[in-house]
């Protein structure tokens, strides 16, 4: 371990870091425009200098790697004066717009002007003029506000993997542009408004809308994948401004995908805020009360093992909970979390999350993707193993097909095509890819959901069990095999069992019932994302909070609250449990869900056994231990599972067709309808 | 900025660009002077020899062929060809004719060169001749101060020039015909002094 002194004090510091991380760890602040932990190192802003012993000049902090004996200096007039100097440089080409400019009062410029910066302009010509670029429907660009510090181009170039932005020019006509006039065809674009650290790229649906100082911020959880990306949303009164990540190094790093931060605007369209009762035909507003009594009448009035329920994508834990309280209660064991009509089920923790953790890609060598397209379904994750690709030594397999877009996944990867039964092969080791499964350290196998929607998933599943334990992808030191749902209340549905009881009728099941007429009433937790037409022979209860696919045949609608709307529970895909906080309140009549559940027991006449959260949380914990650990992951002892059984030719798909619209809030969002114009535009530039 | 620097307009940039055979095989043997997972390295000698290919200058399409040639992404690629000044983005006339301005010329009568070569083609700086034989740019430093004033025509230096030496060669352009060797036009060897030499006298003692 190298020991340099900075600043007279003496310090150890880990070999192979640069100064300014040197200097961090004793808590000197170094001021930085262009470096980023998590991006490559470039050097080229100047704003780091310190003085180091034996250098005529300042260096560059950001760019020197630390060696033994070093003798550093952060505070001197020297390092002041050069600071100074690369500020005044900035300066001179930015404009003075503070006032108009979104950036302000979080602006990386702003502040260090206020300590580095003059007080009165040397320039005494002009600034100079750039045009300004259209980067697609979120990101808006000043470009005269740019300082070059390439951040933007390294995000894009590394973590997004889509090497779109460039620097292009040289000296006073260098620009940051992607040259051919083009939009940004990443799912992560919007996480260079963060890294921006001037205004130069602002958020567009937020412009001009509020002061970073005068919003309330909440730390919460997203649902727009599985992840459960950690995300801030930025409320002035009741109304979501923004949302933006918030760090977390084992989930998603400091990234959010462009869907959780700009679908926002989604959550202000289209609301159901009374209650709806079908009178004559046509839904009428009604009171509460007059909805739970109609309820209350049919549930009253109907055999149990008449009455179904399906829980949507992005119900929380403790809705969910609610909901399988109150049918235990009704007697009936129809009831359902996989609206997709996918087959795994809950008996094994160990089938349906992802056991490596997020994290543990970092570690992984080779790794095959079945059935799913880490891109769309979960881009955050994606992004950690285009990291990985990056340190090397990465071998990537695909068994299955990627939806039409310009690159396929962001690193290369081998196509083993779309069949599975090449699994039957790499199972009996016939096939030319056991050879690097064999030589890998930690191989890792990753399912998506479009694998487990088929009638011959238990097949599936079991085969690639079999490879994980024939191949060592699952051992003592090691679990690779990952089920990555697309869904943010899928684990924690499976963890709570809402899944079919004793005789119950499965998804499928309660639809083919439903249309025959042999279920009366099927209870609709937000669930949207299947054809409602086939339930018109039942009485159709929804609870939700937009009015999408799944209100349109309802006889009773229940307004629900939205993700930013309430304190609750998800568990991610990998199957840690975390809590979302309260950002802002329903609309109008609007109840948070689990609420809903239990007074509508009460109108029934056999109320749950909770009055608040904290009474319905410990009840949630004594029956389900694992949601008694928060935000911790939870490995799973290894079990058999899956079905011995052929497996067809049928090829293996992708579950998301369309990023862009993938739930009620998104499909209400504007900002995601540019975006989906925007990417099918760019589809038809390519094709024609 | 001047001509050769921003991009054409569409209607100048052509679809396609591929190299000849004899081009194809230049590019493969500069390519074979990087390993293999570093071919972009073979950049910017790619890209003259497109740029050779399209007189003199580089479409688009062209930037794109090499980026695609060379597996790397096609900003990359941009962002050398636009760095460089060398690479003309834009078309250039047949004789491109480049003038330092910087001080040493300037005191040395870059200016009267200027003017002999702005009246004589009746263009301005950035600008291309109707005919499309010459166009003229300004340029920074050569590198070439001690021999000043500099002119950088074609793929050649030519030194020590006065108003009769650049009118010459502009005549012998005019008729395609350049017979004037590049260097010095006074006769100078390289950039020793002018006459005897005059510093250095004991060398050898």
């Amino acid at each position: 371990m190298p020991k340099i002194k900075i600043n007279d004090q003496e310090v150890n510091v880990e070999n192979g870091i640069t100064i300014l991380q040197a200097c961090e760890s004793i808590g000197i602040e170094i001021p930085r425009f262009c470096y980023h932990e998590k991006l490559a190192i470039a050097g080229n802003c100047r704003m780091c200098l310190v003085e180091m012993e034996k250098s005529p000049k300042p260096i560059a902090s950001c760019a020197m790697p630390v060696t033994d004996g070093m003798v550093i200096t952060t505070n001197s007039p020297l390092v002041k004066k050069a600071r100074n100097g690369v500020m005044e440089f900035l300066l001179i080409n930015h404009p003075l717009d503070c006032p108009i400019c979104d950036q302000g009062g979080e602006c990386d410029l702003q502040d260090q002007a206020m300590s580095y910066g003059r007080d009165k302009n040397r320039f005494s010509e002009n600034k100079r003029a750039v045009k300004d670029k259209n980067l697609g429907p979120l990101i808006k660009t000043v470009m005269t506000r740019c300082i070059h510090c390439t951040r933007c181009v390294r995000f894009a170039q590394d973590v997004a993997g889509v090497s779109e932005l460039g620097a292009t020019g040289r000296g006073e006509e260098m620009e940051i542009d992607t040259f051919i006039e083009k939009t940004i065809s990443s799912e992560l674009s919007g996480n260079i408004i963060d890294l921006c650290p001037v205004g130069a790229l602002t958020s567009k649906p937020y412009a001009f809308e509020a002061r970073s100082w005068e919003l309330s911020k909440t730390e919460t959880i997203d649902i727009h994948d599985a992840l459960g990306s950690n995300i801030r949303v930025d409320t002035r009164g009741r109304e979501v401004k923004r949302v933006l990540p918030r760090i977390n190094e084992e989930i998603n790093e400091e990234w959010i995908s462009d869907k959780t931060r700009f679908a926002y605007d989604g959550l202000g369209c289209k609301r159901l805020d009374r209650p709806w009762v079908k009178k004559n035909n046509k839904l009428v507003e009604s009171e509460w009360s007059d909805a739970f009594d109609v309820i209350a009448k049919k549930i009253q009035n109907t055999e149990s093992n008449k009455i179904a329920a399906i829980v949507g994508d992005l119900a929380d834990c403790e809705s969910i909970f609610s909901l399988k309280k109150l049918f235990n209660i009704i007697g009936s064991p129809h009831t359902d979390c996989r609206q997709d009509g996918s087959v795994i089920d809950s008996s094994f923790r160990g089938s349906y999350i992802f056991n490596s953790e997020v994290c543990g890609i970092d570690k992984a060598d080779f790794i095959l993707l079945v059935g799913c397209d880490p891109r769309w379904e979960a881009p955050i994750l994606n992004s950690r193993i285009r990291k990985r690709y990056l340190t090397g030594d990465l071998d990537v397999a695909l068994i299955g097909s990627l939806p039409n877009r310009e690159n396929g996944l962001t690193y290369p990867y081998s196509d083993l095509g779309s069949d599975p039964s090449v699994l039957n092969e790499i199972a009996s080791g016939k096939h030319e890819i056991t050879n690097k499964i064999n030589s890998a350290n930690f191989p890792m196998i990753i399912i998506g959901n479009s694998a487990v929607c088929r009638p011959d998933s238990s097949a599936i599943i079991f085969r690639i069990r079999e490879i994980s334990e024939k191949y060592n992808i699952v051992r003592g030191d090691w679990n690779g095999f990952n089920f990555m749902s697309s869904v943010a209340s899928r684990v924690g549905a499976l963890d709570l069992g809402f899944v079919p009881g004793q005789g119950g009728y499965d998804f499928n099941s309660i639809i083919e019932n439903s249309e025959n007429g042999n279920l009366d009433i099927v209870y609709l937790l937000g669930a949207d994302e299947f054809s409602v037409d086939k339930l018109t022979n039942s009485f159709v209860i929804y609870q939700g909070h937009h009015g999408d696919i799944g209100a349109r045949n309802a006889d009773v609608i229940l307004p629900g609250a939205a993700y930013t709307e309430k304190n609750a529970t998800y568990v991610n895909l990998e199957g840690k449990v975390q809590r979302a906080l309260k950002a802002t309140f329903p609309p109008n009549e609007a109840r948070e869900d689990w609420t809903i559940i239990r007074a509508l027991s009460s109108v029934i006449n056999s109320p749950l056994p909770f009055n608040n959260l904290v009474e319905l949380r410990s009840l949630m914990e004594n029956e389900h231990p694992i949601f008694s650990k928060i935000d911790l992951f939870q490995p799973q002892e290894w079990k058999e599972f899956g079905i011995d059984g052929a497996i067809n030719k049928k090829s293996l798909g992708f579950s998301i067709r369309d990023f862009y619209m993938t739930n009620p809030i998104t499909r209400a969002s504007h900002t995601m309808g540019l975006c989906k114009n925007e990417y099918e535009k760019r589809i038809k530039s390519i094709n024609s | 900025m001047t001509v050769n620097r921003k991009p054409a307009s569409s209607e100048h940039q052509p679809k396609e660009f591929s190299f000849t055979k004899d081009n194809y095989e230049l590019a493969i043997k500069e390519l074979s002077k990087y390993p293999e997972n570093r071919k972009a390295s073979a950049v910017i000698p790619l890209l003259d020899i497109a740029q050779r290919q399209n007189s003199n200058w580089l479409p688009i399409a062209a930037i794109n062929y090499v980026a695609d040639l060379l597996e790397m992404p096609r900003i990359r690629a941009y962002e050398v060809a636009t760095f460089y000044t060398m690479y003309n983005l834009a078309p250039v006339g047949e004789n491109l004719i480049q003038i330092c301005t910087t001080t040493p010329c300037a005191l040395r009568g870059s200016k009267d060169i200027v003017d002999v070569c702005k009246k004589r083609l009746n263009i301005n700086f950035g600008e291309t001749t109707s005919d499309n034989k010459f166009t003229l740019l300004e340029v920074e430093c050569l590198g070439a101060c001690v021999n000043a004033p500099v002119a950088w025509i074609g793929d050649e230096y030519y030194e020590d020039l006065s108003k009769e030496s650049m009118d010459s060669i502009i005549d012998q352009l005019k008729k395609g015909d350049l017979k004037l060797s590049p260097g010095s036009q006074i006769g100078r060897n390289g950039s020793m002094p002018m006459g005897q030499r005059n510093s250095l006298l004991d060398e050898g003692k």
